[in-house]
This record gives structure tokens, C-alpha cells and sequence, in this order.
């Protein structure tokens, strides 16, 4: 098997596995990452939102916020299948994007130059 | 690590923009003059492997959460520009489409996890490693050592950003506009969570895949 085919078997395994960054963090009641809140909970901490906060806080609608899927359910499963389904879109695009990059930017250089590391 | 929008105030996110903006033109370029055609495949892995690392939350008991950012590992097989690219090129679809670190913010999370996260790592593998051969158990000690140093400059870059903010931007009656926690907070919560945590995981991860590829496929290590 070729090393890119190996390679991408590992992302595959590590997409299926995503939801124990879900699931861990759950468990041992952790609540995600310092200074990444939400408006509400910057509320609950703080008894007010920052003026400028909160102006900026809105203006993008990410179309999958927080790796969730549209009107995807509460719970750990659900949760979990969102992730994988927007993992698996996010690891397209990712790699879509960086690929078509690649490509842009070798565009000009392929044998015709001596190329080194 | 992934500063969401409205934590940072326009001074901070304009700076860091402004920094940011020159070393993705400078890695366009170096990457236009060296790059092969044939590496786009292994680009686009990196790229999908630091977009999926960063899912993969790793919680402190009763805490908050980190994870890591694979920057000095894909700078060690890919070389740093094409890591600089790759990282960013995943922390902007994961602000645009999920949301995960602001819009405005661009700037400043690819400053500290791509530009700094990867520069540290990389010199700091450079150092270590030395002339030290491909297969060798120093070059895996290097890759740790790199990668710890590395997620600690990304969390220690964001921890300042974030502490400088109830500084910079007030509003007339002296209330914080953006991110109110000062740095005596958020400078001793990312740096101990980091420094105990979550730089350990990032060294593991790193040793580990150079383990792997010193066993199967040593020329990506060349």
C-alpha cells in the first residue's frame, strides 16, 4: 500500500474515533476549553457581556457550529454522530482546500527545476 | 486555544492580522519555489490531520478542556512553510464552517498555533536532533521536546492576547469591551493547564508518529 493510502486509512480511524473528544471530556465533567465561552456563560461568570463582546460575538453564523449538525438532538450519541459527520466534512474540505492549494502553487515549478528540500 | 470572535478587540485582532498576512505570503512564496507536485497528497493529509487532532478534547478533571495542534509534527515531515499553510488552512475552515475560533480571530489563532506554534517546534527539533540519524531514539526525544515547547508558545501567545484586552479596550466608564479576564487569570490558567497537560499530549502524539514512520516509512523522516 502506498504511504498517502496508509496515511489516510489513520485519519479515517482517527475521524471514527473523534467522538472520545466528546465523550472523555463528559466524563470527567470537564467543560471545554478556557476563554472559548459562549455569551451566556461569559454571563454566568462575569455577572454582565462586555459591550464589544458582544457586538462581535454575532457577527458570523458558522453553518455547523461546534461540530454539530442542524437540528441534531441533546445527548452523548447524538453528539457523537454529529461530530463524526462533521468531521468527516471538515477532513474533505480541509484536505480539499489544501490539496487545490498545492497544486496553485506548484503549478509553475514541477521537472523543470532543480528542486530541492 | 481557539480565540472565539469578540474576546479580542480591533487593536489586537488588526495586529495580528496585519503579522499574520506576511508569513502566508512569505511560506506562498518559499512553497511556489520548492514545492513538488507530487507532495500536494501529503499537504492535504497534514492539513486533515491538524483539523482532526484539534477534535480530540482532552479534558482536565472537573476543568477545562486542550487538545493538540500537531504543528511541530507536520513541520518535522513536511518542512515549516508547508506546516505554517497546513495549520492554517484547517484552523480557517474550522472558524468559517463549525464556528471553532473566531472570524476576526483568523489572525491571531493562525499567528500563535501556525505561525509561532510552528516555528518553535521546528527550531527547537532542529536543535535537539542535530545531525542525529533518521532511525535514532534522539530524533523522537527532539520531536517531544519540540512539540511541548510548541503548544506551550501557541497557548502562552494566546494566554497574553487575551490577558491584555481589560488593558487595551475600555469602554469611558472603565468597563472591559472584550475579553474582561486580566492577564494574573489568564496567563496562570492556559499556562498550567499546558505546561502539565496538554504539552505532554502533544509530545506523545509527535514522538509516536516519528516512532511509526522511523518503523515503515523512514524517508518521510529524510
Amino acid at each position: 500500500m502506498t504511504t498517502p493510502k496508509k496515511l489516510w486509512i489513520s485519519i479515517g480511524i482517527m475521524v471514527l474515533l473523534s467522538p472520545l473528544g466528546v465523550i472523555v471530556p463528559a466524563w470527567f465533567g470537564a467543560e471545554g476549553a478556557w476563554g472559548e465561552w459562549g455569551l451566556n456563560e461569559v454571563e454566568k461568570i462575569m455577572g454582565f457581556v462586555p459591550a464589544g463582546m458582544k457586538r462581535l460575538a454575532e457577527l458570523w453564523k458558522a453553518p455547523l457550529p461546534a461540530y454539530a449538525v442542524p437540528g441534531q438532538r441533546t445527548g452523548l450519541l447524538a453528539e457523537s454522530l454529529g461530530y463524526v459527520l462533521t468531521g468527516i466534512i471538515g477532513v474533505a474540505i480541509t484536505a480539499g482546500a489544501m490539496y487545490s492549494l498545492s497544486k496553485l502553487l506548484t503549478r509553475r515549478n514541477n521537472s523543470d527545476r532543480s528542486d530541492k528540500d | 486555544m481557539h480565540i472565539p470572535d469578540g474576546y479580542l478587540g480591533p487593536a489586537t485582532y488588526g495586529t495580528l492580522y496585519a503579522v499574520t498576512v506576511p508569513f502566508w505570503a512569505a511560506a506562498s512564496w518559499k512553497l511556489n519555489r520548492t514545492l513538488k507536485a507530487k507532495q500536494a497528497p501529503f499537504l492535504a493529509i497534514g492539513a486533515a490531520f491538524s483539523f482532526v487532532i484539534m477534535m480530540f478534547n482532552i479534558p482536565i478533571i472537573g476543568g477545562t478542556t486542550g487538545h493538540a495542534t500537531g504543528a511541530t509534527l507536520i513541520a518535522i515531515l513536511l518542512g515549516p512553510w508547508a506546516a505554517l499553510i497546513a495549520v492554517s488552512v484547517a484552523l480557517i475552515i474550522q472558524a468559517v464552517l463549525f464556528g471553532d475560533g473566531g472570524i476576526t480571530a483568523i489572525g491571531a489563532n493562525c499567528f500563535n498555533m501556525a505561525v509561532a506554534g510552528v516555528f518553535s517546534g521546528y527550531a527547537v527539533y532542529r536543535l535537539i536532533a542535530g545531525r542525529a540519524g533518521v532511525l535514532s531514539r534522539r530524533r523522537r526525544i527532539a520531536g517531544a521536546a519540540a512539540a511541548y515547547v510548541s503548544l506551550n508558545v501557541s497557548a502562552l501567545l494566546t494566554a497574553v492576547q487575551f490577558g491584555v484586552q481589560p488593558l487595551l479596550e475600555r469602554s469611558a466608564d472603565g468597563q472591559p469591551l472584550y475579553s474582561p479576564f486580566p492577564l494574573s487569570i489568564a496567563l496562570p490558567a492556559m499556562a498550567i493547564e499546558h505546561l502539565l497537560v496538554f504539552g505532554f499530549i502533544e509530545a506523545a502524539v509527535t514522538a509516536l508518529v516519528i516512532k511509526y514512520f522511523q518503523k515503515n516509512d523512514p524517508e518521510m523522516l529524510g
